[in-house]
């Protein structure tokens, strides 16, 4: 099976992509992720100034997920700019910059400042939920705040594609998605972490995480994902591309999310299950299960479930 | 490598012993075990504070011992605490000390990294090992574990401080360059065969640059700073390799740190700014 695509004039040897906030932080790290067989990185969320994180605890996990509140640490474009600087002497895959700010005109600010980096695609941060203390309610949780920022950066964003990454903790991720598409968004990446969740130690009684809630990722929340790809696939009726994000662990589960409607797949909390391996293990799932199903490119994948259905439909 | 699911959600303990080793330095004794091998280090959680990593000063299966130098704002907390407090712990994490049996180790010790080199000290003697051992610090006050090394089999005992208030005037690694001078140390006739370090960076880094020049494998333990300690946050990559130090180290091989542009010259902190060292 193919696994090559271009999306939006950009080339991927694979649709796996390195998720925002893992590894993610220094040109050193997206390019080990390279090495590994990965389709493409995403920057870790780039603040226009430093911004600190939450103390530790701030990453747990147990089989099922992993709990998160690192709380977006970054030092500020001028890192940003040494370290794409430095990916993009040899740039091995495409390079995602993911951004994030506390308001409209600062998301906008920040675009433009990450943009001199030229970065391939632009992945606006709406949706962390585990820095509503400081912030509020992310404003992927509003159908008016999550349009205001799309068309913020889109007013600024020339030619580069800009990917809106979503939240599954909202009544209708759907109408958020057609609220952005039609402020202009590019794509999207769906999705971001849910809950937020909490974890308790029993013997101390106290919650482990140090901002005591914090995003739930891992295969617990694949069911979820699928069902917020599927969502925004349909109500976007295909025409925007999809990075699906969200407790893909295999190939199996890469393929479902290409049915369910995306086209390019992030993969973090797998890192640590499957080490370093698991992006080429994931590719080299996806071509067995192509190979065995007689399908030739992964373009044949995406969305087919929506197809799926109409079929059984039409049959009926 | 796979990371065991357990060592990913930290678990509280009752601290059952507490040792003043210093007016600064206090080692903590637990009753439990994470079948940690020397060198490796655990995620320890300080309710309410923080998480930070240390290296295992001594797991024998039944307990577990963390020797520690309170200076920042975790570990200062730490020493406020109490026999029957409950600290969290997980791991054990990274990359350990490997030697062959009946081999001369040289274990060369800076400030607290006397502690996991006491641990590798005990391992090692099972293994019928030989060992130089080279503990050094600022001076007299600052310096760990002398009685314990003292008291082991097979283990010779060189003490030095920067100040001379005792043993060898000079720094550590000196004293063991001096040593492999008047030892005449050659393949055919090792002083030692292999160098094993835990310290200061700078301290690392002329362990590092002696190891190359005479030729002797060693093996550093790096310090960087860590979030999950089990390869998700990307805080302990290192440059330009881009490898995780809590998979692919704390313990380094020579050959391997000679390859990390970083190595002596900085570290990042929490939101990935260098620091000089």
């Amino acid at each position: 099976m193919k696994l090559s695509q271009t999306l939006l004039g950009v080339r991927f040897d694979n649709p796996t992509v390195l998720a925002s906030g893992i590894w993610g932080i220094t040109a050193a790290s997206w390019r080990r992720a390279a090495k590994c067989g990965v389709g493409a990185v995403t920057t870790k969320s780039l603040w226009l100034q430093e911004h600190k994180g939450h103390a530790n605890p701030t990453i747990i996990s147990t089989d099922h997920w992993t709990l998160n509140a690192v709380g977006v640490p970054d030092a500020g474009v001028e890192k940003a700019r040494e370290e794409i600087g430095n990916f993009n002497k040899d740039k091995p895959v495409p390079l995602i910059g993911n951004i994030i700010a506390s308001s409209v005109e600062d998301y906008a600010k920040t675009a433009e400042r990450i943009l001199e980096f030229k970065p391939d695609f632009l992945e606006v941060n709406i949706s962390c939920p585990n820095i509503e203390d400081e912030f509020g309610r992310p404003f992927a949780c509003s159908i008016g705040d999550s349009a205001a920022v799309t068309k913020a950066v889109k007013a600024v964003s020339g030619k580069t594609p800009v990917f809106i990454k979503l939240s599954p903790n909202v009544d209708s991720i759907a109408a958020i998605a057609l609220s952005c598409a039609a402020a202009g968004a590019d794509g999207f990446t769906v999705i971001n972490t849910a809950g937020p969740g909490m974890a308790i130690d029993l013997p101390t009684r106290l919650p482990i995480l140090a901002n005591k809630v914090g995003g739930i990722s891992g295969p617990a929340i694949k069911p979820l994902a699928v069902r917020c790809i599927a969502d925004v696939y349909k109500a976007t009726e295909g025409k925007l591309p999809i990075i699906g994000t969200g407790g893909v662990m295999t190939g199996e589960d890469a393929i479902e999310f290409l049915l369910a409607g995306a086209s390019l797949i992030g993969i973090g909390t797998a890192l640590a299950d499957r080490g370093e391996t698991v992006f080429r293990l994931v590719c080299d799932e996806m071509k067995a299960w192509g190979k065995k199903n007689g399908v030739k490119d992964l373009k044949e994948l995406v969305g087919g479930m929506h197809t799926a259905i109409l079929n059984v439909r039409k049959r009926g | 490598m796979h990371i065991p699911l357990d060592s990913r959600l930290p678990k509280t303990f009752p601290i059952a012993k507490i040792r003043r080793e210093t007016e600064m330095v206090r080692t903590l004794t637990f009753k439990a075990s994470f079948g940690a091998k020397p060198g490796q280090f655990v995620m320890v959680w300080i309710p309410g504070v923080d998480e930070i990593p240390m290296s295992v000063a001594f797991d024998d299966g039944k307990t577990l011992q963390l020797t520690y130098f309170a200076v920042g704002d975790a570990t200062r907390a730490l020493a406020e605490y109490k026999v029957g407090d409950l600290v969290g712990l997980r791991g054990p994490f990274g990359t350990f000390y490997s030697w062959k049996s009946k081999q001369k180790l040289a274990l060369v010790a800076g400030g607290y990294g006397a502690a996991p080199m006491y641990f590798v000290a005990k391992q090692a003697i099972k293994d019928r090992c030989t060992l130089e051992v080279f503990v050094g610090a600022r001076s007299a006050e600052h310096l760990l574990y002398l009685k314990e090394f003292s008291m082991l089999p097979k283990t010779t005992l060189h003490v030095t401080t920067d100040d001379g208030s005792k043993g060898w005037k000079g720094f550590n690694v000196g004293l063991l360059e001096k040593l492999l001078t008047d030892r005449k140390h050659s393949k055919k006739h090792p002083f030692v065969h292999q160098i094993f370090a835990c310290g200061p960076e700078r301290m690392l880094v002329s362990v590092s640059r002696l190891a190359l020049a005479k030729n002797i494998p060693s093996q550093l333990s790096l310090e960087r700073y860590m979030k999950c300690g089990y390869g998700l946050c990307g805080n302990c990559v290192v440059d330009p390799l881009g490898i995780r130090l809590c998979i692919d180290g704390p313990v380094v091989d020579n050959k391997l740190c000679s390859q990390i542009a970083e190595f002596g010259e900085y570290h990042r902190d929490a939101v990935g700014k260098k620091h000089a060292f």
